[in-house]
């Protein structure tokens, strides 16, 4: 038996597409959402600190600018509130306003970069994405560092990916929304998502690469 | 399968949306080629890192202008003589 000639993959599990909210927190989040619709400000309140910390994250990672971050998470919150008689509550209020927030952290990032950023424009996914690193990472490897180290390397190599990859990467599987979902949040098609989605993967398996790799950092 | 083909399929393995021949096919090579158990399972490591990460506490002064802009909005919002305005 060769190297490669192994027994079956021992991988763990493939990650299972976020199960659906529970019964109690979807209950507690309509209620709040009720409540905030009929002019209940403490309602909407409770809901903004719930997500402000994962929406400023968001407009970070697309805005890669801390005061336009800053500037979109507020106006987000803001149009949520303004607009919230549109909720009609058929997706997930953080869904509804994570659609939100990657608009205005958009239009912040346009702004800066006008001629770099426009999503739906064809991006070339075609060159070779066979991996050139392979190398073990064992099996915790984000045990290795510190919380807020961590957070800095993944803001770091995320921030490295060009935009129409990143944007992708952060709603598919940082926020978890559906190829669905994210598609119609950015006017792409899904093929275009999958694609964006495969490169931005790999991409950033590859960066991690140099932190996470057995005997790195041990 | 060659390894090319595995890449190319890899995000809708990995989202667990390949129908079940391909899904075999891809899982049988993935037995047989240890470069891409490893390119899968830290494919598969990258998203979970990303996926389970906490984001940072916001920092206060951010956290204060966010709800002094909030409550500036929603006062004016109740305010009956700022809507007739």
């Amino acid at each position: 038996m060769d190297r490669f000639s192994m027994s079956s993959p021992k991988l763990d599990p493939v990650r299972p597409r976020p199960p659906l909210p529970s019964t109690v927190v979807k209950d507690d989040e309509s209620a709040l959402v009720a409540a905030a619709k009929g002019g209940d400000i403490s309602a909407f309140e409770t809901l903004v600190g719930r997500y402000e910390r994962k929406i400023f994250r968001l407009a970070q990672n697309i805005t890669q600018n801390r005061e336009d971050a800053e500037d979109a998470m507020q106006e987000s919150f803001l149009k949520a509130y303004e607009h919230l008689d549109e909720f009609q509550g058929n997706s997930r209020f953080y869904t509804w306003l994570v659609r939100i927030a990657v608009n205005q952290a958009l239009m912040k990032l346009r702004r800066r970069r006008p001629n770099v950023v426009s999503l739906d424009q064809e991006v070339d996914t075609g060159e070779d994405m066979m991996p050139r690193e392979v190398e073990d990472w064992g099996p915790s490897p984000e045990d290795r560092y510190g919380q807020t180290e961590l957070a800095g390397i993944l803001g770091k190599v995320i921030g490295e990916l060009d935009p129409p990859f990143r944007i992708v990467f952060q709603l598919r599987d940082i926020e978890e929304l559906s190829t669905e979902e994210t598609a119609e949040a950015l006017g792409l098609s899904v093929p275009a998502v999958k694609s964006r989605l495969l490169r931005a993967r790999l991409k950033l398996r590859e960066k991690l690469n140099q932190y996470f790799r057995r005997g790195e950092h041990s | 399968m060659k390894c090319k083909a595995i890449i190319n399929e890899l995000a809708d393995y990995l989202d667990e949306a390949l129908d079940p021949t391909l899904r075999a096919s891809i899982e049988q090579h993935l037995g047989n080629c240890k470069d891409c158990r490893v390119v899968v399972d830290t494919c598969q490591k990258t998203i979970q890192i990303f996926c389970n990460s906490e984001p940072a506490p916001l920092p206060e002064d951010t956290r204060e202008r966010l709800h002094e802009a909030l409550l500036r909005r929603l006062r004016l919002r109740k305010s009956p003589d700022s809507q007739r305005a």
